[in-house]
């Protein structure tokens, strides 16, 4: 008798060792997943919060008539052909006249983004009333001073960081302007203004973020009423009949095909039958239409059959037609639903990226697209060029458009989830 | 007039439409004894009018611009030379091209021969025709359109049936795109797998354990030839997606299990949207957090342990060589991204068995760990099944992680520590830049497209019967 009860106390421990050892399972598991999302996060922050910042150095520049070959009247053409190079070279030999070495005389120069001159030159062009005047300019510093002075001096990069790609000439000409006050962080802008480049300094993301709405207003404009439509008929007019079945089987499976297979279907049909150019978001919109069209037209239709069998009845028995039931009835309760579905379909097709290479949306373009038959990037496909970009600059760049990227996505999926919660209707 | 000006065109006259169609309802309706004894109300005459207005011009765009061009080179053809017309398609289509750019001006007549100009002059004079022609006959059309529709527009004639009718067709053509998407993705990828099998010997692809798709481009190069076996592809997909799945499977199912039955309320209000915020983030930044972050630290880790290992005389631990391009770091975020996947999927079908199974174990004494394990776990396994399925082919049609993180070498083997290619990797590669659609680099890709959407339709397939049978069992 006490031998069986010691047994059982023996088994029921047992067995609640068990029960805490599986209830751990579970929560290291839940943790392993949250653990997952904050590490993401916070590897991505890190590595890109410095890109919002960008170094500038102050320089004095003389716009001198006889260095550039200018007289007060020179025409346009002429401040074009003018060389904006070595009048900036001068200018930046003058303020070290004790470096007379060539090779230490170029690292003087790469202080500075190498488009240095050309901004001199857009600068004449925009107001040719600074020629023959001294300008106190502020001018983007070259991507690897800008990391190596954004960084305190190199010291948060961790080793094999930029250093090596800073030599001691240029670590103590940073020291030496930073002691002069003339070098200093801004907020940056370049990185909203600019198209893409291949100086890291002067990339930004304006030409991909445009791409990316020009493409998502083509993909809107088509999917939104296609599957609004789609997912009437299957609920409310199509005949149970073989071939309703066979355009569900159909809805359902293209939802699982994966996203590269409509970079395929873009390329064949699209480019290559009907000969619409590459690289455009026209083309673009298109296939991620064709790839948001499932998730529309099933949140579409589970909000269509959220609407009570009544509504549906005392409009018919009003004498409503069945066109003016859905239209006048139907429509308009489903409509939050509709629109829950249409902008978490937008948000999968703007984080969308392997389709996209398929059609050429991966070409280097440095002109902000102003119509939907511009070639194009977006911002996803951005990210991916920058991140195979080897300086070590991108990666900040990279981050920071991760940051931007996912910025928009959160936005749209609150507002999805803000007018689900505001707009919802129990019945 | 450019296309975009006529569309506007259109739309602004079929707006005219609507109210004029509305204005003459209103005024049949005086004699008659107001709105209220016509068949239907004005807005439906008004918009049958505007239809009329609209459909019949737009159809007539949309069959000029694809008709436009093969008629233009159909005619243009026959003024080439004689012998230009028994010219192999192939270059018949680039001596076409070079008669398209010099009719836009782009180049000069001297590169191809004056026997060519009175083609070139046909071209320009037909674009014009086209040109001026398009506009003159939508416009016409439309005003043909309104007349009729305004002649629709009587006191005893129901136009709401008629609008009635355009709409359900509307709805019905929306509905039969995604069937027609379905026939291009088959066809696209069909008929280049055609073309592809006719260069390379369907055996050699599907059996061939050498992939380099490098094709010879002079006929004397040595070495490149290219070889299209699709062998080591799989292997690698197969090994990526199975260390996402070791990860996944055992996480997304203990999450949901974990989230269903222990976790209170608010635990669950906070943790569930925070594991689906994995869900929505892109693919792209799963790659740039693979290719950056987490293969620099496998690939450091491993380095480490080699070090390790042969200062303590390890001798398998000396030889670890881990590629920074390793199937571990693809298959680990790959499996990081399909958590929530399989958790969500799990969490359904683990909520859908009866509360009734849990009461009757919870009676006999069971604990909730026994419960689960015992009684839930295998009523639900038939859905979890089907979930694990349906992670399965989306990690196998995952594209940017391993384009991102894996490497593009196909090397045969099942090493985690090595790098590896898949499928999408390929296609990727094979597409990316320009292609030409006759050699068989470029059409090895739609070959490699088709396997992978009939393995993942095949996945899908299995998966939604699979858990279609078991929902049978409850209901």
């Amino acid at each position: 008798m006490n031998d069986k009860a010691t047994r059982l106390a023996q088994t029921l421990k047992r067995r609640h060792a068990a029960e805490r050892r599986f209830q751990w399972y579970g929560r290291l598991s839940v943790a392993f997943g949250v653990a997952c999302v904050l590490f993401l996060f916070t590897d991505i922050i890190s590595k890109g919060y410095g890109a919002f910042t960008q170094t500038y150095i102050d320089i004095e520049v003389t716009f001198d008539y006889e260095t550039l070959g200018l007289t007060p009247d020179s025409t346009e053409t002429d401040v074009k052909a003018a060389s904006f190079n070595s009048l900036f070279r001068n200018t930046v030999r003058a303020q070290y006249p004790e470096v007379t070495d060539r090779r230490k005389q170029r690292t003087l120069y790469g202080l500075y983004t190498t488009d240095a001159p050309i901004m001199l030159r857009d600068m004449v062009l925009r107001d040719p009333s600074v020629l023959g005047t001294t300008q106190q300019l502020t001018i983007v510093a070259d991507d690897d001073i800008d990391t190596y002075y954004k960084h305190s001096f190199g010291q948060d990069l961790g080793e094999g960081g930029v250093i090596g790609r800073v030599n001691p000439q240029q670590i103590a000409l940073v020291q030496q302007l930073h002691d002069q006050g003339r070098i200093h962080k801004k907020f940056n802008t370049i990185l909203f203004t600019n198209g893409d480049s291949r100086d890291p300094e002067l990339a930004g993301i304006k030409g991909a973020i445009i791409g990316s709405l020009l493409t998502l207003l083509v993909t809107l404009m088509l999917s939104f009423p296609i599957a609004v439509a789609t997912a009437i008929y299957l609920e409310e007019f199509a005949p149970k009949n073989r071939l309703t079945e066979f355009i569900e089987v159909n809805i359902n499976n293209l939802a699982a095909v994966p996203s590269v297979i409509f970079g395929l279907l873009g390329l064949a049909i699209f480019i290559n039958f009907f000969g619409l150019p590459r690289s455009v978001p026209l083309v673009g919109g298109l296939v991620l239409t064709l790839m948001t069209l499932p998730t529309i037209i099933i949140s579409s239709r589970a909000s269509i059959k959220a609407v009570p069998p009544s509504i549906r009845e005392a409009a018919l028995g009003m004498g409503a037609s069945k066109v003016q039931m859905v239209m006048h009835h139907v429509l308009p309760l489903a409509m939050p639903g509709m629109l829950t579905g249409t902008i978490i379909g937008m948000a999968q097709a703007l984080g969308e990226t392997a389709p996209l290479l398929m059609i050429g949306m991966v070409a280097f373009i440095v002109e902000t697209p102003a119509a939907i038959t511009d070639a194009a990037t977006v911002l996803p496909v951005q990210i991916y060029l920058w991140a195979d970009s080897p300086e070590r600059a991108f990666v900040e760049k990279t981050s920071a458009a991760i940051m931007i990227l996912l910025a928009f996505l959160i936005f749209m999926n609150s507002t999805a989830v803000w007018l689900r919660k505001r707009l919802e209707r129990r019945w | 007039m450019t296309l975009s000006t006529l569309f506007i065109a259109v739309l602004m006259g079929t707006v005219v439409s609507y109210y004029i169609g509305r204005g003459r309802s209103h005024s049949i309706a005086k004699p008659v004894g107001g709105v209220r004894n016509l068949a239907t109300l004005p807005s439906y005459y008004a918009t049958l009018m505007s239809l009329w207005a609209l459909l019949p011009a737009l159809l007539l765009v949309f069959l000029w611009l694809v008709m436009d061009g093969s008629i233009i080179s159909g005619l243009v053809r026959s003024e080439l030379p004689l012998e230009a017309k028994q010219l192999n398609p192939d270059s018949l289509g680039l001596l076409m091209n070079q008669i398209g750019n010099l009719a836009e001006g782009v180049g000069t007549l001297d590169a191809l021969g004056a026997e060519y100009k009175p083609a070139v002059d046909r071209l320009i004079h037909l674009n014009s025709i086209s040109a001026t022609a398009m506009p003159v006959l939508v416009m016409l059309v439309m005003l043909i359109g309104m007349i009729l529709g305004f002649r629709t527009i009587k006191a005893d004639n129901n136009a709401r049936y008629a609008v009635e009718r355009v709409f359900n067709a509307v709805l019905f053509i929306s509905s039969s795109i995604a069937v027609l998407t379905t026939f291009g993705i088959i066809f696209s990828v069909l008929f280049e797998s055609i073309n592809f099998f006719q260069k390379v010997p369907f055996m050699d692809f599907v059996f061939g354990t050498h992939w380099s798709p490098q094709i010879a481009l002079r006929a004397d190069q040595v070495g490149a030839s290219g070889s299209f076996g699709v062998i080591p592809l799989i292997v690698g997909t197969l090994l990526i997606s199975l260390i996402a799945l070791t990860i996944a499977v055992p996480v997304g199912l203990m999450s949901a299990i974990y989230l269903a039955e222990y976790a209170s309320r608010r635990v669950r209000g906070v943790i569930k949207p925070a594991l689906e915020i994995l869900a929505g983030i892109p693919t792209v930044v799963y790659g740039f957090f693979a290719a950056l972050t987490v293969a620099p630290a496998i690939r450091e880790y491993g380095d480490g342990l080699r070090d390790w290992g042969a200062e303590n005389g390890i001798g398998w631990l000396a030889t670890l060589n881990v590629s920074s391009e390793s199937a571990l770091a693809a298959g680990l975020v790959m499996g990081i991204m399909i958590i929530p996947f399989v958790s969500s999927l799990s969490d359904d079908v683990i909520n859908a068995v009866p509360q009734s199974l849990r009461d009757g174990s919870f009676g006999l004494g069971a604990t909730k760990s026994e419960t689960i394990k015992k009684v839930i776990f295998p009523a639900a396994l038939p859905g979890i099944v089907g979930g694990v399925l349906l992670a399965a082919s989306r990690a196998i049609g995952e594209t940017m992680i391993v384009v991102m993180a894996a490497g593009l070498a196909a090397n045969l083997t099942v090493n985690p520590l090595e790098a590896v290619t898949t499928v999408t990797v390929q296609i990727v590669t094979l597409l990316v830049g320009d292609q030409e659609f006759d050699s068989a680099k470029t059409l090895a890709a739609f070959a490699l497209g088709l396997f992978l959407f009939v393995i993942t339709l095949a996945l899908n397939i299995i998966a939604l019967r699979v858990v279609k049978k078991y929902r049978e069992q409850y209901d």
